[in-house]
């Protein structure tokens, strides 16, 4: 294969990205053939209805589901064939929040948000690494009293926070989440919203987001893939999206709920226009 | 230019100035915190126009100087500013782990728990036992809601599956019996009552004994794993919600199965354990097969198989009750289920024990030598 400089420009761009992918259990296909490309910086969607794969692929993604066929690279590493060293630096860089928040059950809050620091940095003091625990849950909103609890003592939603919380120790540069607005309060969900794309902008993070939460996907998402019949059927901005004719796609973003999102994202951007005129007009 | 986060201190206008260089990131960060925490004095100012990249772990670390130095940070970009911002509205004290109470408190504490829980445990079992028997009697009344096929199937694991395992165990025991026994006979001339000992070591204690104590490492363990787990994934929950009774469907087919299999077992194993002995006195003492089945026939008196008979379900439902009863009391999170699984298989084979003994005394009373 040759190579131009441009396009080895353009790969180091592209943070993840997955060529043939096949996975089967047993006589089921869930993935065939399965394409995409993450880029740096981007907070990248992916859509699809539920069994369709989307845990499955982070999943193959991440190392945890040898795939039967396919490629995989993440910054660059071919994740099926690097080597233990090479995948441990690979996870010293990303942060995964699982569908299922995945606490350790034998430790607290607190110190399940430690886990990664101390594995990968241990040189790190004892006092650093309670505080840097301490203000990532403050970050992510969780009130300071669940410090010292134990996951089985949190609500649903408070072990979801505290998952995105331990999946932002180390302040990775990928995130991976499953449906993290999942089981949190609209009030909650939109100051997640808030918090990616902050942590985005500052931190040049990129995001692979699995969520079904439409507010979400219309806010923060640069790009959506959306996930049917064993592939990326489609990616691309909402807009663009709407403007395909896949039977899925229009009944997910056109269906009820998909027009109210998209309406109150609207009526959100004629606000901001409005206020920006009336400024104007005072000073004019 | 090396990107490792450093700094150096300088003196301006009567302050002293920490300048910052390389990115203050985690992976960058080196030795920093290390020499931060070891500088001394206060009011620094803290000059971070040359940092290059910057995450949150790198603008706590200047947070938390310049708020317990008392300092100031000077020299911040647009992004820089709005990290330290963030980080300075996420700082609030957090406790990592719960207080531990005080050295003195925390032994009586300890006293006191372990007090209330051997009397809460105790308790519960009866409890749970009066429990089983209820639900037992509802089954009776209805015995459509009998779950046959849940029954049938842990048949096949607490017994078909375990036939390899208890039976070389007991072929072993039974060699070994036999070859202690001649080497201690022998001194006497007594090698033909290797014979008794081997047929009334196997039939009257031991293969009930090391039956129970297999199954118990087998079964109770799995039985208290399995519904522990089940616990903590809400599972016992759901099924109480769907009107499903745990005892019902979980506990009550466990038990049944291992009180209908360790009789079984046990006399299976006592059977082998004679096999092996015979074998035994057949290769080394040169007693033949036929005349060690005789002999064992005429010493082996019929009340000996009754106490194994006896004793087996009894052992049985002590072993499937342990494990049953402590995976229901699983709470709240992994260490727990190993630990309960643990404790039902160290009390089942104490209680067995402990029990053992009972018969023992009460088979005597009864004139079963
Ligand atoms: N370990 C497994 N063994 C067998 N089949 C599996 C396994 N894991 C997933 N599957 C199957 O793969 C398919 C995709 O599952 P996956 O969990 O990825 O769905 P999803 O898209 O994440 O759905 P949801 O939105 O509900 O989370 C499902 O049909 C599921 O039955
Ligand atoms: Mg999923």
């Amino acid at each position: 294969m040759t190579e131009t400089p441009a396009a080895r420009d353009e790969d180091r761009d592209i943070v993840i990205r997955v060529r043939g992918l096949t996975n089967r259990f047993g006589e089921q296909l869930v993935h065939e053939d399965l394409e995409l490309d993450v880029r740096r910086g981007e907070i990248y969607g992916v859509v699809g209805g539920s069994g369709t794969g989307k845990s499955v692929l982070m999943r193959s993604i991440i190392g945890l589901q040898r795939p039967e066929e396919g490629e995989i690279d993440v910054f660059g590493v071919p994740m099926l064939s690097a080597s233990e060293r090479e995948l441990q630096a690979v996870r010293k860089r990303w942060g995964i929040l699982f569908q299922g928040a995945a606490l350790f059950s034998t430790l607290t809050v607190a110190e399940n948000v430690e886990v990664p620091l101390r594995e990968f940095y241990p040189r790190l003091s004892e006092r650093l690494l309670d505080e840097i625990a301490a203000y990532k849950i403050v970050m992510v909103g969780l009130s300071p009293e669940a410090g010292p609890k134990y996951p089985a003592e949190l609500s649903g939603g408070m072990r979801k926070r505290a998952g995105i919380a331990r999946a932002l120790a180390l302040d990775p540069e990928l995130l991976f989440l499953d449906e993290p607005t999942a089981g949190l309060d609209p009030i909650g969900a939109a100051a997640f919203d808030n918090l990616v794309v902050e942590l985005r902008d500052r931190l040049g993070l990129t995001v692979f987001l699995i969520t079904h939460d439409l507010d979400t996907l219309y806010t923060i998402c640069d790009r959506v893939a959306v996930l049917a019949d064993r592939k990326v059927v489609a990616v691309g901005t909402i807009p663009e999206l709407l403007a395909l004719d896949h039977p899925w796609i229009q009944e997910y973003f056109r269906g009820p709920r998909g027009r109210a999102a998209e309406e109150a994202v609207e009526e959100a951007e004629a606000r901001a226009e409005a206020a920006e005129a009336a400024e104007g007009g005072a000073e004019g | 230019m090396s990107t490792v986060a450093r700094f150096s201190e300088a003196q301006e206008d009567g302050r002293r100035v920490l300048r910052f260089a390389g990115d203050l990131t985690l992976p960058r960060l080196g030795p920093l915190p290390q020499r931060l925490d070891r500088l001394k004095g206060r009011d620094f100012v803290l000059d971070i126009s040359e940092v290059g990249r910057m995450d949150t772990i790198g603008a706590w670390l200047l947070h938390r100087t310049a708020r317990e130095r008392g300092g100031e940070i000077i020299g911040a970009d647009a992004g820089a500013a709005s990290l330290l911002r963030q980080v300075g509205e996420a700082d609030k004290p957090i406790k990592v782990r719960p207080d531990p109470p005080p050295p003195l408190l925390r032994v009586m504490d300890q006293i006191g728990t372990a007090t209330v829980l051997a009397g809460r445990t105790m308790l519960g079992l009866l409890g749970f036992f009066g429990a089983m028997l209820i639900s037992l009697w509802q089954v009776a009344l209805h015995p459509r809601r009998f779950r046959l096929n849940a029954v049938v199937q842990r048949f096949e694991v607490v017994g078909v599956h375990a036939f390899g395992i208890i039976g070389l165990m007991s072929l072993l025991v039974g060699i070994v019996i036999a070859q202690q026994g001649a080497v201690e006979l022998r001194q006497f001339g007594a090698e033909v009552f290797t014979i008794n000992l081997i047929g009334r070591a196997a039939v009257k204690e031991l293969g009930v004994l090391m039956t129970a104590i297999m199954v118990a490492g087998r079964s109770g363990s799995s039985f208290a794993a399995e519904i522990g787990s089940m616990k903590l994934a809400e599972e016992v929950d759901a099924m109480r919600t769907i009107g499903v009774s745990p005892l019902e469907a979980l506990v009550l087919p466990r038990v049944i199965a291992t009180v209908a299999m360790m009789p079984l077992l046990a006399f299976y194993a006592a059977i082998l354990a004679i096999v092996g002995g015979g074998l035994f006195c057949w290769v080394s003492l040169e007693i033949p097969p036929i005349t060690f089945i005789q002999r064992t026939r005429e010493v082996v008196p019929l009340t000996d198989l009754w106490e194994l008979l006896i004793k087996a379900p009894v052992f049985g439902l002590i072993i499937a009750m342990a494990g049953c009863f402590q995976g229901m009391q699983v709470e709240s999170n992994a260490e727990e289920v190993g630990l309960r699984t643990t404790t039902a298989v160290v009390q089942a084979i104490f209680l067995v024990i402990v029990l053992d003994a009972f018969f023992a005394v009460f088979f005597t009373s009864l004139g079963w030598t």
